[in-house]
């Protein structure tokens, strides 16, 4: 009897292995598929869109509608699959490359997007498309996809980098984001937070360069020199941090979970209050309405702190381009419609209406009516308005290149000399030392 | 004449390995030949690979984290042959005892977490080792006034969650090995052996440990390999193939880091030659000292 339920058991948990081979082996793509139709006939086109961002298809959603309906004899079905971020990138790698399984339409994240412009790049350079919207958009994120004078990649935003406060643990500790100017301003409002509320003033990011790159933008320096080989040990990105890790020792900043700001585990430990202030691109806005309900309205959006006052005060960081890959059905209809749907100024619009970003066409900026719109979530979330904020550094973006060393520095530092020095206190210089040789030792 | 074709005790034989060797060919011999080859290209996809010589394999000699990983699969085939062996044989032993109570339950109890898949056990781990105050560790740990452990930041305590996790996960499918081996040795043994005033430990280091033997050589060669192949288990536990000071690298993860997320295939089919020959070097010497290779005495 015993022996009986002991194979049904085997039985079942074969029945089981089986069930489980035969679902991975349907589900190729591994992420999740939905077709859009945004009212198209059933003459329309049905074009893939490949995206690691959740949010980017909903702003596809609102301009394939616009698309379908201002072009009938040109109508678009679009079928988003949304994938992890590092599945997607290496997938479409692969697919890309190989010339198989690629969609017609993907999104690349700045950080990856060099590895797709190594050697010949097997992408539709969208120069032709872009040609209408120059001088419309900030020419520099144009720059950014691009090589050789071909545009790759359409982007989506200028991630101007600023510092969100939670005001209300600043009030606490009596201190005023306001008065904050130069990184010495912050290190002694940290200081009376931690003493008064026992609460970090902000992060020690580990697993990414935002605040190291800010600082070198501030120096106007970089991690790549001039002809975009590697420098990671230079006096700038020494005296960044040293900065950081002198305000880690007075218990101003701490490393966090998940070890960034734009992270699962850090939004759960930035919306029960441990942390006052992240330094990010303006886009992590729609990561506190989404992922942080708890602090609306109670954050604010201020520029960055400086090394020195009259340095510039802020940096695009991060970004995504959009683009078109050689094996697309349509290449020509692909490449109109990404055009319309980044750079058109209705898009503009929309990008900072749903997404909640900073349009790369600057003259939505001074719409009143569109940045200042009562019903917006963003704006009923933060406690003022970005675009207040924008405005007033909006001379003042610096860039960080993207260069083919790119994601390797990255890797080396979010992975090793970050935690080295921030989790197990390592003398920075080394750090940097050895992270500048082993990056130049992958490079090779 | 196909009747005598089939018939032929000559020609049968092959016939009946021929699905066999034909797989082994497609899916062994011609990917191995092939990745042997592309060691010395330099393969970028979608571009012409050319023949680079042994480059790839003097840049692996110098690679830092090359050795880093080598030395973390290492560590970690040790750590769960250590574990892997003798708890689960331990364990079979007391739940063939007829004296033990619930063995079918413990049984199904211990085989159930090989059931699930590894990328669900590894997020449900990554989160339990999580290093907030609130994480299960971690809370457990606050009971007795511990504070809140960093464990995936650090060497030691990534292990100890890495080791965790494929403890949960294999003990169970190693004890049916041994189990199935137990049921092979014959009750009289145990009987004539008592019968002559042997205890139970001794019982169990006489008769049980050196009859079990073909078992335990078959356990360790497939836990030497998956030891050294472990990849998945690492990817989830750290949410990606990039652990912190690369902590959770494995070989096979410093594989995939170079072929697909660096396009570097022809590095990353050095690393894999490299992977192979140790596997081999280990697993052939083992098999050898355990006397597999001598011809069966009876």
């Amino acid at each position: 009897m015993k022996n009986k339920w002991f194979i049904s058991l085997m039985v079942l948990s074969m029945i089981l292995f089986l069930a489980g081979c035969g679902k991975s082996s349907s589900n190729t793509s591994g992420g999740e598929s939905s077709v859009l139709n945004g009212g198209a006939g059933e003459k329309a086109t049905e074009l893939s869109y490949w995206t690691f961002v959740e949010l980017h298809g909903q702003h596809f959603e609102k301009m394939l509608e616009k698309w379908n309906a201002a072009n009938p004899d040109r109508q678009i079905k679009l079928n988003v699959t949304v994938m992890p971020y590092d599945d997607m990138h290496n997938k479409l790698s692969i697919a890309v490359q190989t010339g198989v399984g690629a969609p017609d339409i993907a999104d690349i994240e700045l950080g990856k997007f060099p590895d797709f412009l190594a050697g010949d790049p097997q992408l539709e350079p969208l120069n032709d498309v872009a040609e209408p919207y120059k001088g419309t958009v900030v020419q520099s994120q144009l720059d950014l996809y691009s090589k050789n004078g071909n545009i790759y990649g359409l982007s989506t935003h200028v991630g101007a980098t600023v510092a969100f406060y939670n005001t209300e643990i600043l009030e606490q500790a009596g201190v005023d984001y306001k008065s904050i100017v130069t990184w010495e301003d912050f290190k002694k409002a940290g200081i009376q937070v931690y003493e008064k509320t026992g609460k970090y003033m902000g992060t020690a990011d580990t697993s990414a360069t935002w605040q190291a790159s800010l600082l070198l933008a501030q120096q106007n320096s970089d991690f790549t020199d001039a002809d975009g080989k590697p420098q990671v040990n230079t006096p700038e990105m020494i005296r960044a941090l040293t900065m950081l890790k002198d305000l880690q020792d007075n218990n101003v900043i701490a490393t966090i979970a998940g070890g960034q700001p734009d992270t699962e585990e850090a939004y759960g430990e930035f919306n029960s209050g441990n942390y006052a202030t992240a330094f990010m691109p303006l886009w992590q806005m729609s990561r506190y309405t989404n992922y942080m309900k708890d602090l609306s309205g109670k954050i604010a959006i201020a520029p960055l702190p400086v090394l020195e006052k009259g340095m510039h005060r802020s940096y695009g960081g991060g970004g995504t381009g959009t683009v078109v890959t050689k094996t697309a059905k349509d290449v020509q209809l692909a490449k109109d419609f990404i055009a319309y749907a980044k750079l058109s100024l209705d898009a503009n619009i929309e990008i900072w209406n749903t997404l909640g970003f900073d349009p790369i066409n600057m003259s939505v900026w001074d719409m009143k009516e569109v940045t200042h719109n009562p019903d917006n979530q963003f704006v009923k979330y933060f406690v003022n308005n970005p675009f207040d904020v924008l405005n007033e550094i909006r001379e003042e973006i610096n860039l960080i290149k993207s260069t083919s060393a790119s994601p390797t520095i990255n890797n080396v530092l979010c992975t090793v000399t970050l935690n080295e020095i921030f989790e197990d206190g390592k003398d920075i210089q080394k750090a940097l030392d050895d992270a500048q040789t082993q990056i130049e030792q992958e490079l090779k | 004449m196909i009747k005598n074709f089939l018939y032929s005790q000559k020609v049968a034989p092959y016939v009946f390995v021929l699905p066999f060797v034909l797989v082994f060919i497609i899916f062994w011999i011609y990917p191995l030949l092939s990745s042997f080859g592309m060691s010395f290209q330099k393969v970028t996809l979608g571009q012409e690979a050319h023949f680079i010589g042994a480059d790839n394999y003097t840049k692996l000699m110098g690679d830092t984290i090359f050795f880093k990983a080598v030395r973390n699969s290492a560590v970690y085939m040790l750590l769960t042959l250590v574990i892997l062996i003798p708890f689960p044989m331990l364990f079979a032993v007391l739940i063939n005892n007829k004296a033990m109570w619930a063995r079918e339950f413990f049984k199904s109890a211990f085989f159930f977490p090989a059931l699930t898949s590894v990328v669900v056990a590894g997020t449900i781990f990554r989160l339990m080792f999580g290093e907030m105050e609130g994480s299960l560790i971690n809370s457990i740990l606050g009971v007795f006034g511990v504070e809140p452990v960093k464990f995936l930041k650090g060497q030691t305590t990534g292990f100890i969650a890495l080791v965790a996790l494929a403890t949960w996960r294999w003990m169970g499918v190693n004890m049916l090995y041994f189990l199935s081996g137990l049921k092979n040795i014959p009750d009289d043994y145990y009987e004539a052996a008592s019968i002559d005033g042997a205890s139970a430990f001794q019982r169990f280091t006489r008769i049980t440990v050196p009859l079990l033997k073909p078992t335990t050589i078959y356990v360790l060669t497939i836990s030497i390999y998956a030891g050294l192949a472990m990849f998945i288990e690492s990817m989830m536990l750290w949410n990606g193939n990039n652990s912190p000071k690369n902590i959770g690298l494995t070989i096979v993860g410093y594989l995939y880091r170079q072929g697909i997320e660096k396009n570097n295939l022809g590095y990353a089919a050095a690393v894999g030659i490299v992977l192979l020959l140790i596997t081999m070097v280990i697993n052939l010497t083992q098999l050898a000292f355990s006397g597999m290779f001598k011809k069966e005495e009876d």
